[in-house]
């Protein structure tokens, strides 16, 4: 504790005391009665189940493209197909990667929405709770953090390496923006027919994961940031505070909501294309 | 301690709900000590109903603890005074009503844990004052001929929901950063002044580039972003989606962002480290203000 004596400077009208005998219990004692440990229970859960589905998916290397059923649908986690396998799957869009890429065309594609999500400053609470119980809940110590012997008594947030790599995540929505572009383009194949524009059950679904990415791309707070939060005068740039205000911020006030849609639609959207592909599902046409 | 003893239609408290299971009595457990150490007091009080936190505390003040120190002043939820922990929940005491907490069990209250402790339910505030002192002031540029500075609506409409902050540090208090690792107090402005830094870097007459200080000297990297500030604001202040995260893409744009950095060269932006700034990033030496790194001991209960 130091009691700071500011006779010596510029007159203050109290002195500052910092540090000091803490009141109430030791930290390391939680007072809470609520259940705080359900809401990271059940975010690692979530995200833990997004993480094992999508190597199972990657490692499937199969029925990502429904096109041996006469629908022009792509899987999520496969788009844009670039690989030679993706020909051999009857994609027609012609390969980036030739014949030497054995391995699944998903692990080229999910490394970027990936990035974007890992850097996402929602992601970032929810792993930094539920991970890395830093801290799990508000009023709770963190993880290590009463112990001295614990290499995790000393905390730097996001000031050093690897953490500080969280900074580039404006780099990865611009990647972001083009995948989502390129869902947008998958969901308006999905209305392709062989016989000519229709709507099926799958095709519902790609629209709505379509809806949610953007959803979710376009309330990132970096989005917000570059569209217009960085200007000190919003009356200087009308149409950027226009999409600021109308279209960002009303996104990003929903952005834990359209993180866990957009993730769940993207396993409905996946799912539903592979029992479609196998053939283990019949593709209900609407109209 | 008689809390077993439940409403009934005879006995209700003015303002209990018909069919509530309210108990007649209710046991408040506060933290008594100080600097010295200390630990709680079970109180068992007539549930009267309708009431508040620092109702049943002021009660309990004049009725069976005269020396209990508790600080108050509105009662209305606009002075910031009677911050606490209510079962371990950082609240105020006045804005936390006794019909939304669990009556039938001791209610906890302990003052701000992340704050050196005074007296009892008192807690010692100065480090957040301090912090205030760092913060270089609102600077506007020249006036206009007429003599006046104009604003459009558009350009402050923005900040004006740092405008509600009522500084009971409620948000600083939860903040882990410096309640768990008080070791970072010196490097670290807390969510309570990240709000002040946005109001002043988004105002439309401000010409102070305070990014370096942000990063550098105010520790805005150290938070991760887990929003119990925003959580526990007694406001509804969004401090982290529209404080936090934004001063966060604009140290980017200063420190991290070669394409912003290029931008800056090629329309020969001045640094983003003016000398004013750097002038005032130096409080300490200026104030012969001292920071202590040592880690506070910890009363025991």
């Amino acid at each position: 504790m130091t009691v700071v004596d500011q006779t010596q400077g510029p007159p203050r009208p109290t002195p500052v005391r910092i540090g000091g005998t803490r009141g109430g219990p030791p930290l390391s004692t939680v007072l809470r009665k609520d259940r705080w440990r359900l809401q990271p229970t059940l975010t690692a859960i979530g995200l833990l189940g997004f993480i094992g589905y999508s190597i199972w998916a990657a490692l499937r290397n199969g029925n990502f493209y429904a096109g041996n059923v006469g629908r022009d649908y792509l899987s999520p986690l496969y788009s844009p197909c670039i690989t030679h396998s993706c020909v051999s799957a009857g994609y027609v869009w012609g390969p980036i990667f030739g014949g030497w890429w054995r391995i699944s065309p998903a692990w080229l594609i999910l490394v970027f929405p990936g990035a974007f999500r890992t850097t996402c400053y929602y992601y970032r609470k929810a792993y930094y709770r539920s991970f890395w119980l830093s801290p799990p809940a508000c009023a709770v110590p963190d993880a290590g953090s009463t112990n001295p012997t614990s290499p995790r008594h000393r905390y730097t947030g996001e000031t050093r390496l690897p953490l500080i790599l969280q900074n580039i995540h404006r780099y990865t929505w611009y990647v972001a923006v083009i995948f989502a572009g390129i869902l947008t383009w998958d969901a308006i194949a999905a209305f392709r027919f062989p016989n000519g524009v229709g709507v099926a059950v799958g095709t519902l679904l790609f629209v709505v994961n379509a809806v949610f990415i953007w959803a979710y791309t376009l309330g990132c707070h970096a989005c917000r940031h570059l569209c217009g939060g960085n200007l000190k005068r919003f009356s200087d740039a009308p149409v950027r505070h226009f999409f600021w205000k109308n279209i960002s911020s009303k996104l990003n006030a929903h952005h834990q909501l359209f993180a866990w849609c957009s993730l769940f639609s993207i396993i409905a959207t996946d799912l539903y294309t592979w029992l479609v592909a196998s053939g283990t599902m019949h593709d209900p046409r609407i109209f | 301690m008689s809390s077993e003893a439940t409403v009934t239609a005879a006995n209700r408290p003015a303002g209990a709900p018909a069919g509530s299971s309210s108990p007649a009595d209710v046991t408040m457990r506060l933290w008594r000590g100080d600097a010295s150490g200390g630990g709680f007091v079970d109180y068992t009080i007539e549930n009267l109903g309708g009431e508040v936190v620092l109702d049943v505390v002021h009660r309990i003040q004049a009725e069976q603890a005269p020396d209990l120190a508790v600080r108050w002043n509105c009662k209305a939820g606009k002075c910031g005074s009677c911050s606490a922990e209510v079962n371990g929940k950082p609240r105020l005491m006045c804005m936390t009503r006794m019909s939304t907490l669990e009556l039938s069990e001791p209610i906890t209250i302990s003052p701000m844990r992340g704050n050196p402790v005074i007296r009892d339910l008192v807690t010692d505030v100065s480090f957040h004052f301090a912090v205030a002192r760092r913060i270089p002031a609102f600077h506007p540029g020249p006036r206009e001929a007429d003599g006046t500075y104009r604003m459009a609506q558009v350009d402050v409409e923005r900040v004006q929901e740092f405008r509600k902050c009522i500084e009971c540090f409620l948000c600083q208090n939860v903040c882990h950063v410096i309640r768990d690792h008080e070791e970072n107090k010196p490097a670290f402005a807390g969510p309570r002044f990240f709000a002040r830094l946005a109001e002043l870097e988004m105002h439309p007459l401000d010409t102070l580039d305070r990014r370096e200080l942000i990063s550098r000297d105010l520790g805005v990297g150290l938070c991760n972003i887990t929003k119990c500030c925003s959580e526990v604001c007694p406001e509804g202040i969004h401090i982290t989606d529209n404080a936090i995260i934004p001063l966060k893409e604009r140290v980017v744009d200063a420190r991290y962002d070669p394409i912003a950095w290029l931008g800056r060269k090629i329309r020969r932006r001045p640094s983003p480290t003016p000398a004013y700034v750097t002038a005032a990033l130096a409080p300490a030496a200026a104030t012969g203000e001292v920071i202590s790194t040592e880690p506070a001991p910890r009363a025991t209960s």
